[in-house]
């Protein structure tokens, strides 16, 4: 009698951020996925690796005012400016249905000050549906916003280990892909004690409406993202997965399940779906469904084998 | 919300109005060409596949026992005329109704007037340049009718129409709902891309919480 090895049908899609355990290792981008209850009847929650929510400040911020979006080639600038509920709403009218989902949720936060982002932390800490926290360091929408923190490594490093400091849980740091080092950057908030580094947040552009001579957005710059942006966060992930010891999230034009694959090569423990959210509210389920069956396909004994397996000789 | 390609390019849906549904579930909308998405599906043809994501966000409420007037103007024409048929289902008396449309020219106007010809419901029309109709705009239209006091206004077009209208009806106390237009990305809350500034003075989204809204919460930036 033939002997046949039984191939399991649930193929090892486990990654580790920190402590913290994923199923898989997609998540949805802060700012494209709302507070998740936006996309409950469209798609399987529960599939998903992590929810990562919308950025959330220590008051209530009201955004920019419109345009605040125009489509680009490939791609699209946004300038939202940060408007959220504030930690305080967050907490009381949008945990609650978080909290009861099966699926880690990080909380993206982001703040003016380090006593902002102390405080914030804090309120967040006593939370338990909160798996971890992704700090905002990078978004180049708010003029007095995270910019300077995510320039300049000191400064990265001292958000770094304020949140690190009062966060009960694992702390990601999401990188800005506007700096001339994003390397170092990446290594002076591991030497401040970050669980994880996310990258990249969304490249700094613009667009101009001939017609009327101006700016297509009322902010003038905003932030470019979608397909257009995936070469760039690609070289970026590669550089600073080589740079750095702790797990690598990589974000920027991800649709697909290739797409994520690739990213994964390049050296990202997980990754996030952004903008391919909007075109399609399926598309993190679907990134999800692609992986389980590449490593089915390709027969790997988990997807943490293609983390960092870039063949560069 | 309509995808108008399959690849990377353009990316994002673009949101339309319904310009009226048949009982064999066919939706049909009304739009201009005025950039590469709205070119791209122009040119689909019978039998290609299209995706779509909808219906979405808040539509107009339809007060019963009130009369209603209408106001298209331009493209903002293509919704009136779902709008018209419900209420001419919905109603039983469409006789102290108007529907008012108008456009810039001939061209804009008299293709859509067969649908709305086969209602029981008064219609006044105008252009811009008088080539159809009254000369002259929607707005000039609506004040020269004496509607019933207890009228009610269902509006969409050009934002200075919009605005213009609702200034009016303020002035004889009609309730006013517009339609308002916006680039989005998303179509169901989650961008925060279609942001409307309203007088509470907190942004409104067009998506969810329009893209009909009472005028009156409106601030109009013209």
């Amino acid at each position: 009698m033939e002997f046949i090895k039984e191939t399991n049908p649930i193929p090892d899609l486990r990654v580790k951020i920190g402590s913290l355990s994923l199923d898989n290792p997609v998540m949805t981008a802060s700012g494209t996925f709302g507070y998740a209850r936006e996309f409950e009847r469209l798609m399987n929650l529960h599939r998903l690796g992590a929810i990562i929510v919308k950025g959330i400040s220590l008051h209530p911020r009201h955004g920019n005012p419109p345009p605040r979006i125009v489509e680009t080639a490939c791609g699209m600038l946004n300038a939202i400016g940060l408007q959220n509920v504030g930690v305080e709403r967050f907490i009381k009218d949008k945990m609650g249905f978080l909290g009861n989902l099966n699926v880690p949720i990080i909380v993206n936060i982001l703040g003016d000050s380090l006593d902002e982002y102390r405080e914030i932390t804090e309120r967040l800490g006593d939370s338990p549906a909160v798996a971890a926290i992704e700090v905002n360091i990078s978004c180049p929408n708010v003029k007095k916003g995270g910019v300077a923190f995510g320039t300049d490594p000191a400064m990265a490093a001292a958000v770094t280990q304020a949140v690190k400091e009062k966060s009960p849980v694992p702390v990601i740091v999401k990188l800005s892909p506007n700096v001339t080092d994003i390397a170092a950057i990446a290594r002076a908030v591991e030497d401040a004690g970050a669980d994880a580094v996310s990258l990249i947040n969304t490249l700094i552009g613009m667009a101009i409406n001939l017609k009327t001579r101006r700016p297509e957005l009322a902010n003038v710059v905003g932030g470019l993202s979608g397909p257009a942006i995936k070469p760039v966060a690609l070289r970026m992930v590669y550089q600073v997965a080589r740079a750095v010891n702790i797990p690598v999230i990589g974000i920027g034009g991800i649709e697909t399940a290739e797409d994520a694959l690739e990213f994964m090569l390049a050296g990202a423990t997980a990754v996030q779906i952004g903008t391919a959210n909007f075109i399609n509210p399926r598309a993190s389920e679907e990134v999800v469904e692609g992986i389980t069956e590449y490593v089915l396909q390709e027969n790997l004994p988990s997807v943490r084998d293609l983390i960092g397996a870039l063949r560069v000789d | 919300m309509i995808r108008t390609g399959v690849g990377k390019d353009p990316l994002l849906r673009r949101p339309f109005s319904i310009h009226q549904t048949t009982s064999q579930g066919q939706i049909q909308i009304y739009f201009k060409v005025v950039g590469r998405g709205t070119e791209i599906l122009a040119h689909v043809k019978k039998g290609e596949n299209l995706s779509v994501f909808g219906p979405l966000g808040r539509g107009f409420r339809i007060a019963e026992s009130a009369p209603a007037c209408l106001v298209g103007g331009g493209l903002g024409i293509a919704p009136m005329l779902f709008l018209a048929k419900k209420i001419s289902q919905i109603k039983k008396d469409c006789s102290q109704d108007l529907i008012i449309l108008g456009g810039r020219t001939r061209s804009e106007v008299e293709p859509l007037m067969k649908d709305f010809e086969q209602l029981d419901i008064r219609i006044a029309t105008a252009t811009d340049d008088g080539s159809y109709g009254q000369r002259g705009f929607v707005t000039d239209v609506f004040t020269g009718h004496s509607l019933p006091v207890d009228c009610s206004v269902y509006c969409c077009g050009p934002e200075p129409m919009m605005a213009k209208i609702s200034a009016l009806s303020k002035e004889r106390h009609f309730p006013c709902q517009v339609s308002v237009e916006s680039v989005m990305a998303c179509g169901m809350g989650a961008c925060l891309g279609c942001s409307k500034p309203t007088k509470s003075g907190a942004y409104a989204h067009v998506c969810l919480d329009g893209p009909v809204f009472d005028a009156e919460d409106m601030v109009w930036n013209l």
